[in-house]
């Protein structure tokens, strides 16, 4: 039953997972830009939700759209503006780039919203789940399901739409979709900012259950990376598996050693697979 | 006649960094002991980033190894000399072990998986309380000599280990390996094609980036009297180095040196005044550089003379 009951904690923690990771490797995977702002955009999009839900009573689920829109705003303005002249550098260049625009967008957050967690508490909590002995808050559930649902329209959007394929083309070849009249760097932007979409609406669906603070920022980013790792980079499908494989372990590895190792933990196997296998547990490439 | 002029430059250099303790305060040995930590971690990333151009953020992990392992060693009691060699050998033999399995990796993968290392190592550190005391931290006995006297004996730790750094840097600079790292830099697989040993011109490069940082790292130890995981594995100390070849221009000595100079002034003049938007004035300078000073402040010379 224990078993049960962890496995299903790690279930519904990897699929917020999934929707941290996917943006992170959307971008990766596109631009070839390892982004260091990721987290931070993920608790920006928290501090959204907590606002909106503070000042004007929005429930965090209801203020995904505000969020993501925010974080597509600023994250479009930030690849047009800083990155895009100097996509053409070395991997260096982009990420100590990112990594200066981290420190920037982090530092502004602890000026503006203090380090103090902070946390949503919901006046109406939908209570909990009982499935024949696994309890599970039914908040975690619906952000959970909410989540699965964003990276499911993540992968309509890359699949069906004109500026999804677009990307698509983009990351297969990127000459030769520049050839066939695509404008690589406003689709290098878009790509950016719709990473960025997904980390505010991770935020937003996170801020009902996690404390919210800017010291959180490097903490998501890690867990982005391990799971682009797990999962392989570049594909919706390999950020899902990665997300859930991360819950699951993460929630093991508690259970095993004690949750102050689960990262530990995590980040060891992190280091075993890039060694074993970089591609991932999919071992593919590409978005298909 | 420039390298009259280069050696003359350079005694002048060792005579100011001789006297300076004995012409300044407190607070210019303190500065100047910190500004020679830099060179020792900026001239140290150059080896693996600048020689064979692979993008490391190691450099926090390296610290932090060092300053637990000399610091577990010097509260044990192990003489100071004993326990920063020590440091210093157990930082160069895990970054040895770590190399072989690491630099399989390239770009992207191989900077996070050395990001990451910090991240374990820190973990580790807080919560193997019995050795390391967690998050409590360690203190460090204290030199049983007056306050200027230590701070003059800690500056000149550590400007030997700054000569050191140095010099290894300009020896391996013009030796075989040297070449083989910079030809790796260029094309790996060619440099494989011709014979250069790839993994293990890598392996050394990388183990020299973190010898002298371990044994920096146990120095600084000593220095504060106190650790703590949070400050000696702070990811800060893989991000400042490379500011700082990027800052003085990446390939040369001469460049982690300059890199390491002016960003302490920068650091001791703008941010003191700004202490709450430190981290984002590290930021802006970090996306100015990239713009304004593409090839570091050594190309400044070279680029006016073009124009």
């Amino acid at each position: 039953m224990l078993v049960l009951q962890v496995l299903a904690n790690g279930l519904v923690l990897g699929g917020l997972y999934a929707c941290i990771a996917v943006g992170f490797s959307l971008v990766w995977g596109v631009l070839n830009v390892i982004n260091i702002l990721h987290g931070s955009f993920i608790v920006l999009g928290s501090y959204v939700a907590y606002y909106a839900y503070t000042a004007w009573g929005i429930h965090p689920f209801v203020a995904v759209p505000l969020a993501g829109a925010v974080l597509f705003l600023l994250a479009y303005a930030l690849q047009a503006g800083v990155i895009n002249p100097v996509m053409a550098s070395p991997v260096l260049t982009t990420l100590i780039l990112t990594f200066g625009l981290d420190l920037l967008l982090n530092n502004a957050m602890l000026v503006l919203f203090k380090a103090d967690y902070r946390k949503v508490n919901l006046a109406n909590p939908l209570g909990v789940l009982d499935l024949g002995g696994i309890v599970m808050p039914l908040d975690r559930v619906a952000a959970m399901a909410l989540a699965l649902l964003l990276t499911g329209a993540l992968y309509g959007v890359l699949s069906a739409s004109r500026v999804g394929r677009a990307i698509v083309a983009v990351r297969m070849d990127r000459e030769a979709a520049a050839l066939m009249g695509v404008n690589v760097g406003r689709i290098y932007a878009v790509t950016f900012g719709l990473g960025a979409v997904m980390a505010g609406a991770a935020g937003s669906l996170l801020s009902v259950i996690f404390p919210i603070s800017p010291l959180n920022g490097p903490l998501y980013l890690g867990k982005a990376f391990v799971i682009c790792v797990l999962g392989g980079l570049g594909s919706v499908g390999g950020a899902l598996v990665g997300g859930l494989a991360l819950g699951v372990i993460e929630s093991f590895s508690a259970l095993a050693f004690g949750p102050e190792h689960a990262l530990t933990v995590a980040f060891a196997l992190l280091i075993v697979l890039l060694v074993v296998r970089p591609t991932g547990l999919l071992g593919r490439r590409g978005y298909e | 006649m420039r390298r009259a002029l280069g050696g003359a430059a350079a005694a002048l250099a060792l005579a100011a960094l001789a006297a300076l303790p004995f012409a300044g305060g407190n607070y210019a040995i303190r500065l100047a002991t910190i500004m020679l930590m830099y060179c020792v971690l900026a001239v140290s990333w150059s080896f693996i980033g600048g020689l064979a151009g692979y993008p490391s953020f190691a450099t926090a992990a390296f610290f932090g190894l060092g300053a637990y392992a000399g610091a577990i060693a010097q509260t044990r009691g192990a003489p100071a000399w004993a326990a920063w060699l020590g440091a210093a050998a157990l930082t160069a033999l895990f970054a040895a072990g770590l190399g072989v399995t690491l630099l399989r990796l390239r770009g992207h993968y191989f900077a996070i998986a050395s990001l990451v290392v910090a991240e374990v190592l820190r973990e580790i550190a807080n919560s193997a309380t019995g050795l390391t005391g967690g998050g409590m931290g360690l203190n460090l006995p204290i030199l049983r000599i007056g306050v200027t006297a230590q701070a003059r004996f800690y500056y000149f730790v550590m400007l030997a280990l700054a000569l050191a750094a140095v010099a290894a840097h300009g020896l391996v600079a013009r030796h075989r390996l040297g070449f083989g790292l910079r030809s790796i830099q260029q094309n790996e697989d060619a440099a494989n094609m011709l014979g250069v040993n790839t993994t293990l011109y890598k392996t050394l490069a990388f183990t020299l980036s973190a010898v002298f940082v371990g044994a920096a790292g146990a120095v600084y130890a000593a220095w504060v009297n106190y650790i703590e995981p949070a400050d000696v594995f702070d990811v800060l100390y893989s991000v400042k180095p490379i500011v700082m070849v990027l800052l003085g221009g990446a390939g040369s000595v001469l460049g982690p040196v300059l890199g390491a100079v002016v960003f302490l002034a920068l650091e001791e003049l703008v941010w003191r005044k700004f202490l709450t938007i430190h981290a984002g004035v590290l930021g802006l300078l970090i996306v100015a550089l990239i713009y304004l000073l593409p090839g570091g402040l050594l190309t400044l010379r070279a680029r006016r003379l073009r124009a």
